[in-house]
Parts: C-alpha cells; structure tokens; sequence
C-alpha cells in the first residue's frame, strides 16, 4: 500500500492561498494600522532630520556643506569631545559602583538587602535634574560641602558627571543585578569542590556570566549621559555639552538646520552604543538552563563587611542627594534662613501658576500611561500571536528597536520638523498635550515592548489555534485569556511609561506650549531664574508622584495576584 | 481546485498532492491520503518527517503550497481555521490558565449562543465522559498532566466536531499516565465514532491505538497501513527499522532463493527467488522471529551461535548472539524471560538459532 510520491507540479502554478476570514482581516487592518502609527510618529520625523540637515534656512539643498560648517567650527568641535569624555568617565565610574553594588545584594550574606535595592532604584522616580540641583546646594558656590573640591567649581564637568552618576545608577544596576541573578548555583558548588579560591571563581565563574550584562549596562549609562539635557543645562555651567548645542541652535538662535546636523552628531555615539549591544545580545548564549539551581551564598565575615560598608556608602550617598533637594523644597533660604516653610510650594509654586505645569504633567503621564499601554501592548500581541504579512511584521519589529537608539532631543527635533511643517494634515497636533504624549510613548517604546512581547512569549503558543477550531474570535480570547493572564506585564508597562513621563525632558523641551508646560521644564524655567527653592519644590512633587504610583503600582498588583489572578496560585502555570 | 463529484462510499476526509516548502527545504512533497468515517489515522515518523506540519494544515493553521483537502464533501483546501470543522488538542494541552476547568470546555459552547442550562448540562456531560465529573470550578493548575489533556480533550469534542485532531497528546505525559490516557483516548473515540487524525512518534502509541497508521519520513509517505500490516510487512527499510526492532543482515543473493551470510548460506521466503546472483542485499528479521535450541529443528536455515551479550528487560531479554560462520553480524534474539531463565543463558552459551525462511524480508 506503498503511496510513491508522484513528480513535483512545476513551482510556477502559484501557491495556495487561504481565503481570508475577515478577522484575518481585522488583525491585519490593526497591525497596519501599529505600523502607520509608528512610521509618522517615529520614522517620519527622523527622516525629516535627515532633510533638515542637508537644507539650508531657506530650504534649498546643500549636501553636506552644514556639515563641513559644523567640523570647521571649533566650539562645537569641543563639545562634542566635551560629551565624548564626560560619557565615558561617567561609564567608567556607574558600571563598576552598580556592578559591586549588585555583587554584594547577590553573593554576599549582608542584611536589608531589600532595603539597599529600594534606596538604589530611588533615582528613578526624579527628573535628571534633581540630581543636579542637589548637588549644587551640596557643592555649589554656597554649597555645605564646598570646601571638599578642593577649589574646583561644580558648575561644569565635575557637576554633570555626578549627577549622572546618581541619575543613571539605578538603570545600570537592574541591568547587571538581572546579569548576576541568573546565575547557577551548580557551577559554584563544583568550583567548591575543586578548592577553587574566591578569587579565581571571580574570574572564572562570576564575570564571564556577567560580561552581557556589563556591556549592556555600559552601552546605556554611555548613551543615557550623551544623551541628557537637564544635567548639563541645570549645573554644566558654560561647559558645552551637544545636547546643550542642540537647544541652543534650535531656541536660541532658531537655526533649526544646524540644529539637525548637532542632532546627527549625538545620534552617531548612541546609535554606536546601540549597535555595540545589539550584537552583543546576538552573541549571548543562555547559560542558565532550564534546570539551573540558584546561588545561595554563604556567609564571610570579612567579605561581608567589605560588602556592608560599600552599600551603606552608596546608599548614603543616594539618600544625601533626594533628601538634600527635599529639605531645600521646605526651608525658607539656603543657606541663611534654614527654618521650615511651605513657601516655595505657596509662593514659588501655586501663587505663581507655575503650579499647572504640574498637573499638565500629570494629564501627560495618564495619556502616556494610558496610550501607550493599548499601543504597545496590542501591537506586540498582534505582531507575537496573529498570522500573515511577514514583511510588516519584521518591519515593525525593527521600528520597535528603534527608539532605544534615539536620543530624546533628536526625536522631538524631528516632531518640530515633521508636525509643525503647514502642510502636514497633523499639525493640528503641534501644540497639543498628545503630540507630548506621543513623543514620549515612542522615546520609552523598546523597553515597554520588550516587556511585553516576554510575557506574551510566556503564553501557550496554541491558545489562538484553539480559540479558531472553537469558532471564538480571536479578539475575543484576547479580552479574556491574553489580557487577564498579561495584566501584571501590562501594569508594569503603565507604570513604567507614566513615570518616565513625568520626569522625562529632552524630547518635551522642543514641543511643550504655554498650555501644555509640563513640570520637567518648569524646574528648568525656575533654575534659570534663580528660583533654586521652588524648583526644588517642584522635583519633590514629581517624586512624591512617581513614588506614590509605584505604590499603587505594587497594591494593585497584590490585590489582583490574590482576586483575579488566583489560578496562578497552585503550582505556577508555564 | 474544484470539488471532486462525491458518492456515498468517498472517505470523510481526502488529502491529495498537498505539497509544503519551508524556504529551500520540502518539508511534504505530494501527501495523498484518504481517512475513513469513524477512523482513527495515525502520522507517525521521526522529529521533522513533516507529520506535524500536515496535520497543522488539515487544521489552516498552516498553509499547504500545492493539494487539496476535503472533508466530508467539502473543499477545505483554501478555508480559514475558522471555517473548518475540527477539534483540536495538543502536546501543551494549551488550557486557558485564568479560567476554570467549566470555563475552558464551554469556551466553544458559548459563542454558539446556547442557552445558560444547555451549556451546563453539555459540559457536566463531557466531564463525566472524561471521568473528572468534579473538576468543574476548579483551574487548570491544579490539575495533573494527564487530567489537563482529558480537559484539553473534552474542550475539543465540546462543539461535537466532525474531526478530532491530536498534535502528540501523550508527549508531555510520564509514562504511566501516557499508558492509562492512550487506552481512554481510543475507547472514547471508538465510542463516540468521531473521525480521528493523531501525530506521534512513538511507534507502541501508534500500533495500540491506530486503525490506519501512516509512517512517514522526509516529507514523504513510506508506508500505509493497518498496525499488523506496518509491522508484519513493512513496506521499505526505514519503516522496518523505526517500527520495532529489526536485525540487518548483509548477504549476497546465490540465486534460487538462497543468500550468503558470511559462509553461511540462508533460504529465503516465498517471492525471493527472483534475486540475481551476486546482487548485493540487506535481509531484516525481527528479533522475536528468531528461533532457538529446541524450536529449531525442523527449520531450513539452522546455524550454531554462541551468547555474547544478555539484556535483560524485565519480562523478555534481548540475547545477542554470534554466529559461528558470520561473527561479524551479530543477531538480536528476543527471549521470554521464561525461556532464558530455562536455558540459562549467559554470557558464552552456546546454542543454535533458526531463521525461518517466511519470517526474512528483503527490502
């Protein structure tokens, strides 16, 4: 009963193709939709840099002519050298404090672990610029601690490289902590058993399981210090930095042509940065298997100590910064009235109006919050778990990498370009609270879709296979198996958007309005007029805000583990 | 791609020319096969003999490049999932985890606006036909392997589909649970008469529950056929040698039915006379065909051995033996363990072995 395979038909009858249902239909219709979302929002304007900068003011093309303006002058020569190193000494101080400081919450016995993690990722809930006006009641002109540099002004290198130190410290640290976390146990106990001294296990076991996650951590404090506005513009003083450049050609001297050319420049070491870590990514192989057995270290005396004593330093050294700006927020005048006041709330804030720009932030957060949870979490759905259109989805996989590699300043310099062009039928938008949450949905977006495309990874990759034999729509088991079983994934990307939104501030700088000021610049605006207290005041705001939401955060995901999310209560469900 | 004209006696479901390129790789290359009504077909072969993929494309969840299907009459070949009409489970059981156990087999009723009480008494049905008539409130994690696949099962019959479709359902189970769940699946279906089509690769799951076994391999069809058929006369050396154990012999054919094994000289079966001289062949036999010492006499290919090696598996032992005049084929006897503890074969026993001539097959 043998069937012999009869000879092939020639190739060139053309494929079957299913007829498409009109969910197929629907799915697809959505996924374009993400896609043309993401091209106007994201490559458009970059294109429009690219533009920009081969036109001149009156938009006649000149090739490469501002670029060679650019390298014959030598004050934006210098600064671009002036990012270059301070990047790098800030990379080469965070990467080796966060690493030692994930070493001693992974593999030593030191207590309130939790604690140090906590007080380590406070950074995160402020604006960059926290950091730097912390820094100047610290060492500023009439700073406490003046007298500790030695005669060196903090206004320049020295204030930009520790703020940013404190600023991005928690970001490098999640990132080398994942690193550490996911090692195996197993290899330590043969090293044990093979005597090998603490040391060589270091070397042996420790760091090559970590080297991913150093390289990443290096390639994100790099780019994020290149990158950053507020730091450089609160206490760079007159040490030009490109993102200070970027500002001052495009609202100072309005040259938004040379403005797209400094663009260009940032863009080139952070794209760098990106590359860098994307092939590194590339590289990395698991090396913890499926069956991998935590690391439980032991305890040490003087090991521990050691570990102790650097977490309390650090530790101390976070907590000296939020609450130095905290207590500034509520004295009456550094430093000779240190009395309690709530007058840079009352007077600085409300009084003022500039307390609006507050709740504009807040709008901003919601919409952010609230816009780009649907838009990252459904297109990551679509593009894991729907069928057809190849190319788009490669296409739209890639525009989803993309932000990671885009400055802020350069995405809401390319907003300007593309929005505020007559003839683009959004420029209604220009203006407007959503053009402001749009920005920063698409600067925040690679994290967030990562985010989600691993929970949704997670799921049984048949559930939309069953759902068609049972005849139920898929948008159907979208609402009641994928959401349901995504919803811790998809609050963590709510919470993680609505918090950058509310300290964000490169992209925002280029497109607020009068209406739709936003807290982060108010700081700015407040710096520039030497009102130091109320800006305080109002990063203690932003803070208080951001860390009330991590609380919300953390209550709603408790109360759903224990109400609606009770299945994964028996053994957790894979 | 018409419809053939379709009499009474058409089988319910008929593949023909279905045709599947990955890229460069043929993953199927021209698949026609006919199911039964009521028929349980099983797709067995090796990891990426393609099995999977066919039955994911009589299921549109993948899509054929050449062929047609069609399922009781009609033409599915271009139909969406949607608009086919099957049940499917699979090696994951692919339970929804965030609804109960009520929940998962209703999830089809619903949509087919029953009402309230008709859905209940539907699932209490099924529930009690897959022997877990309490586990209604309860949710998927809390249940064990072979529980879930009996909910997995009981959500696909829920809509009383015309086809059942199984993607390796005992792969993830431990074997003792893979044992119990293979003779429920074959009694429920042989009870509810539900055209089944079942991928697996392993070959005891195939021969204990197929009516029609497909064994396949590189994309292609080696052999159809009952599990007696498959087993007692494959059809090529691949299928010899992936269904049950098998004993390869190179001989050279002498003509007149007789094979040269070293310096020893076989006689084949009936239909092997035909061989040229000096045609260079591989002779199969099944370890269990093999005869010894006492069983030997009256047979034709008898030749002296001596034990080299004794494997005992519980209620058989696998004896392999040398055979004085070809010592470099070792042969593969499958002993009762009453037998070889009555021979007390060990190591260095010598005995004789018999080949009977019907049981060699020259492939």
């Amino acid at each position: 009963m043998t069937t012999a395979a009869p000879p092939l038909p020639p190739l060139s009858r053309g494929r079957v193709k299913l007829l498409a249902h009109w969910e197929d239909r629907l799915a697809q219709g959505l996924l374009l939709a993400s896609c043309a979302v993401l091209v106007v929002f994201l490559l458009a304007p970059l294109a429009m840099i690219l533009v920009k900068s081969t036109e001149d003011k009156s938009g006649a093309f000149v090739g490469l002519q501002l670029f060679r303006e650019y390298l014959q002058n030598a004050a934006l020569r210098d600064s671009a050298f002036n990012t270059l190193w301070v990047a790098l000494v800030v990379t080469a101080v965070t990467v080796p404090l966060a690493f030692t400081f994930a070493y001693a919450l992974t593999r030593s016995c030191i207590p309130w672990k939790g604690g140090f993690r906590l007080i380590a990722l406070t950074p995160i809930l402020s604006p960059s610029m926290l950091a730097a006006i912390s820094f100047i009641q610290w060492f500023g002109n009439q700073g406490a601690l003046k007298s500790w540099l030695f005669g060196n002004t903090v206004y320049g290198p020295i204030g930009i490289i520790i703020s940013a130190v404190y600023a991005i410290f928690p970001h490098a640290l999640m990132i080398v902590l994942t690193s550490l976390l996911l090692a195996d146990g197993r290899l330590y106990e043969a090293a044990e058993s093979l005597g090998t001294p603490r040391l060589r296990k270091f070397f042996t076991i420790t760091l090559p399981g970590a080297r991913y996650g150093l390289v990443s951590a290096a390639m994100v404090v790099f780019s994020y210090t290149v990158s950053d506005f507020g730091i450089p513009k609160v206490i760079g003083g007159n040490f030009s930095v490109l993102a200070i450049d970027i500002f001052k050609q495009v609202i100072g001297q309005q040259n938004f042509n040379r403005g797209a050319v400094v663009s260009l420049v940032l863009l080139l070491p952070v794209l760098l940065a990106f590359i860098v870590d994307w092939w590194m990514q590339g590289r990395q192989q698991s090396q913890f298997s499926a069956r991998a057995v935590p690391y439980a270290p032991k305890p040490s005396r003087g090991f521990d100590l050691a570990m102790l004593a650097f977490c309390i330093v650090v530790s101390v050294f976070i907590l000296a910064v939020l609450g130095m700006a905290i207590y500034t927020s509520f004295i009456k005048l550094w430093p000779y009235d240190l009395s309690f006041s709530l007058r840079h709330y009352i007077f600085g804030l409300v009084d003022g109006g500039v307390i609006d720009s507050y709740f504009n932030s807040l709008k901003m957060a919601l919409l952010t919050a609230a816009i780009g949870t649907t838009l990252v979490f459904g297109t990551a759905y679509l593009l894991e778990k729907t069928r057809g259109m190849r190319t788009m989805r490669a296409f739209i996989r890639l525009l989803a990498t993309i932000p990671m590699a885009v400055p802020g300043m350069v995405l809401g310099l390319g907003y300007i370009f593309f929005f505020n062009h007559p003839d683009n039928p959004l420029h209604f938008l220009y203006g407007g609270m959503l053009i402001l949450a749009a920005s920063t949905i698409v600067h925040y977006y690679t994290s967030s879709h990562l985010t989600a495309v691993t929970a949704l990874k997670a799921l049984d990759n048949e559930f939309e296979a069953v759902s068609a034999s049972l005849k139920v729509p898929f948008y159907k088991t979208f609402f009641r198996v994928t959401v349901p079983v995504c919803l811790p994934a998809i609050l963590d990307i709510a919470r993680y958007l609505f918090i950058n939104a509310m300290v964000t501030i490169s992209a925002v700088v280029f497109l607020y309005s009068p209406d739709t000021k936003v807290a982060s610049i108010a700081i700015i605006n407040l710096d520039e007029a030497g009102e130091i207290g109320p800006a305080a005041a109002m990063s203690t705001l932003i803070v208080a805000t951001s860390a009330m939401m991590c609380l919300l955060y953390a209550g709603a995901t408790r109360w759903l583990l224990g109400t609606t999310q009770i299945w994964r209560k028996p053994p957790a469900p894979t | 791609m018409t419809a053939p004209a379709i009499s009474s006696d058409e089988p319910y479901l008929k593949l023909s020319g279905i045709t599947k390129r990955f890229g460069k790789f043929t993953a199927l290359s021209g698949i026609a096969l006919a199911v039964e009504q009521s028929q349980l077909m099983i797709f067995l072969g090796p990891s990426g003999c393609g099995k999977t993929t066919l039955l994911r494309i009589i299921a549109g969840l993948e899509t054929q490049d050449e062929g047609t299907i069609v399922q009781g009459a009609r033409d599915i070949s271009r139909l969406p999932a949607m608009q086919r009409d099957y049940g499917i489970v699979f090696q994951s059981y692919a339970l929804f985890p965030n609804l109960t156990i009520f929940a998962n087999v209703a999830y089809g009723l619903v949509n087919r606006r029953k009402g309230q009480d008709a859905i209940k008494r539907r699932v209490a049905e099924l529930l009690k036909l897959i022997g877990l008539p309490d586990a209604g409130p309860k949710y998927p994690g809390q249940l064990s392997g072979g529980q879930q696949q009996r909910i997995a099962l009981a959500r696909a019959l829920a809509t009383s589909p015309g086809l059942l479709l199984l993607d390796e359902p005992l792969s993830a189970l431990d074997a003792l649970e893979r044992l119990r769940l293979r003779g429920e699946i074959r009694a429920l279906q042989q009870r509810l008469g539900v055209t089944t089509v079942m991928v697996t690769h392993d070959q005891e799951e195939a021969l204990s529950m197929a009516d029609v076994v497909v064994v396949m391999n590189q994309g292609r069809i080696e052999q159809v056929g009952t599990p007696q058929q498959i087993y007692r006369d494959p059809a090529s050396a691949f299928v010899a040698d992936f269904v049950g154990k098998v004993n390869v012999l190179s001989a050279v054919a002498e003509g007149a039915g007789r094979f040269r094994v070293g310096s020893l000289v076989l006689h084949g079966g009936i239909g092997m006379e035909a061989v040229a001289p000096g045609t260079r062949v591989k002779l199969y036999l099944r370890p269990e065909d093999v005869l010894v010492d006492g069983a030997v006499q009256s047979n034709r290919n008898a030749a002296s051995g001596r034990v080299t090696k004794v494997e005992f598996l519980g209620a058989f032992c696998l004896v392999t033996v040398t055979l004085v005049g070809a010592e470099d084929q070792p042969l593969v006897v499958n002993l009762s363990r009453h037998s070889s503890d009555e021979m007390n074969l060990v190591e260095g026993t010598a005995l004789q072995i018999g080949l009977p001539p019907d049981c060699l097959r020259l492939l």
